[in-house]
């Protein structure tokens, strides 16, 4: 039974109806990262499938961009509860980039430029659930959103999109991520509220 | 885990940011940087929960503070910023993180650098290194608008004078005292080499401040020479923010 707070109405909007429990709606979009924002030339820039210590594919930007593309639109929730509606992205689809793997692997370890990383089971990248995204709103991605490219994972909380993202880990075994060695759930389902380690 | 904190105290940091004490009987204790959720509550059972940086100190009294600064569209802090009263109760849930903190094992030169409100949880480390008669050696680069708005004044001037490990430098984007030898602007690279640790001391930086005035800030570190991995942020507010 939640305590009453004397004198707080807060505000209720019509779109809160389309929000995870805890959310609050924000049209600005927010940055949270854990560190500098690394940037990095797309000469440089480089996207692996690994499994082991086997590389699996390997794209350079060139040939990622050959890839086919779609568009997404899709609501983002951040853990530190902002929610933002209605994005609108441009990426590849992971179930392109996974297509033809054969692989055993029920968990992957996203890998980010700057040393980040996030964990989730590979059932959660495939089946149009998950993305390599590098424009948002028509233009290319900013690098303090994770440009040139990132994970994008919406019905998960915003830290499992990783920024920056360099490549995908394929795992028999879980192994908790950046975030998720730091008190952050495993799992991070933001309709069922798994903010913080110990949440159901 | 909810916690039932009572407010202990209030304490007006500037015009718009209220510094709130409150007893929390259950609290496990905190590591400087951490951060807690406040929920609140409407009559109708609508509720809202936001998160707010620790600014005391680790310690066993079972009693933290949180600086609230209001936010003029805000829709939790004009309530704690001017209607919350001492006596009243709150719900708490935290600590959270473990990244942004400063634990007294660390004995590294220590760089702090806020933006505006984000000298927050780095006032938590600057006071929890006093608590624990700490020696290593701390330096802050407060970038605040002006004068008047600057959080924890008297402690900061006090701790700089008798402490001669902790050194003290604020950098006015807007407004400077009289006299000042720096015209209001915003840090810049000149500002990052004056009043940092040389890159050489592999110092741990940890910036936090709106999201411009971190990426700006972290990008002068690493231009001076800062290695990237030695840098922690903490970045609030939307992208384009501009304060």
């Amino acid at each position: 039974m939640a305590l009453i707070s004397r004198g707080f109405s807060g505000r209720r909007s019509a779109a809160d109806a389309k929000l995870p429990p805890g959310q609050y709606l924000t049209t600005d979009f927010p940055v949270l990262s854990a560190g500098p924002t690394p940037h990095i030339p797309l000469n440089d820039w480089e996207f692996t499938i690994n499994e082991g210590t086997q590389v699996l594919r390997r794209w350079d930007w060139k040939s990622f961009r050959e890839l086919p593309t779609e568009n997404i639109t899709a609501d983002l929730h951040c853990v530190t509860r902002w929610s933002k509606l209605d994005t609108h992205w441009e990426g590849v689809s992971l179930d392109t980039l996974l297509a033809d793997i054969e692989t055993d692997a029920e968990y992957a370890l996203a890998r980010s430029y700057g040393d980040y990383t996030s964990n989730l089971p590979l059932d959660d990248l495939l089946n149009k659930q998950a993305w390599i995204a590098f424009r948002f709103d028509d233009d290319d991605l900013a690098p303090e959103h994770g440009g040139p490219a990132r994970l994008l994972v919406p019905h998960l909380y915003l830290w499992k999109s990783a920024k920056w993202v360099r490549g995908i880990t394929l795992m028999q075994e879980d192994q908790p991520g950046f975030w998720e060695n730091l008190g952050y759930h495993n799992y991070g389902d933001p309709w069922r509220e798994q903010r913080y380690s110990g949440d159901e | 885990m909810w916690r039932v904190a009572t407010v202990i105290a209030l304490h007006d940091e500037t015009a718009t940011a209220r510094t709130i004490r409150l007893e929390v009987p259950d609290w496990p204790g905190h590591v400087a940087g951490q951060h807690v959720d406040v929920r609140v509550t409407a009559p109708d059972g609508y509720s809202a929960v936001r998160s707010y940086s620790i600014a005391s100190a680790s310690n066993s009294e079972r009693r933290i503070a949180i600086t609230v600064e209001r936010l003029p569209s805000g829709e939790v802090s004009p309530y704690l910023t001017q209607q919350l009263a001492v006596g009243d109760r709150l719900e708490l849930r935290g600590p959270i993180g473990g990244w942004f903190v400063w634990r007294s094992e660390q004995t590294e030169p220590i760089q702090l650098i806020a933006g505006g409100s984000g000298i927050v949880p780095l006032m938590a480390m600057i006071r929890s290194r006093t608590a624990a008669g700490g020696t290593a050696p701390f330096r802050l680069l407060y970038s605040i608008r002006e004068p008047g708005a600057v959080f924890y004044r008297d402690e900061l001037q006090v701790l700089s004078e008798h402490d001669q490990s902790v050194s003290l430098t604020y950098a006015y984007t807007r407004a400077t005292p009289i006299n000042w030898p720096r015209p209001p602007g915003r840090i810049d690279a000149a500002t990052i080499a004056n009043a940092t640790w040389p890159p050489n001391l592999s110092p741990t930086c940890y910036v936090c401040g709106p999201t411009s005035f971190v990426e700006s800030a972290a990008g002068f570190l690493i231009a001076s020479g800062n290695s990237p991995d030695r840098i922690r942020t903490e970045r609030f507010g939307p992208t384009g923010d501009r304060r």
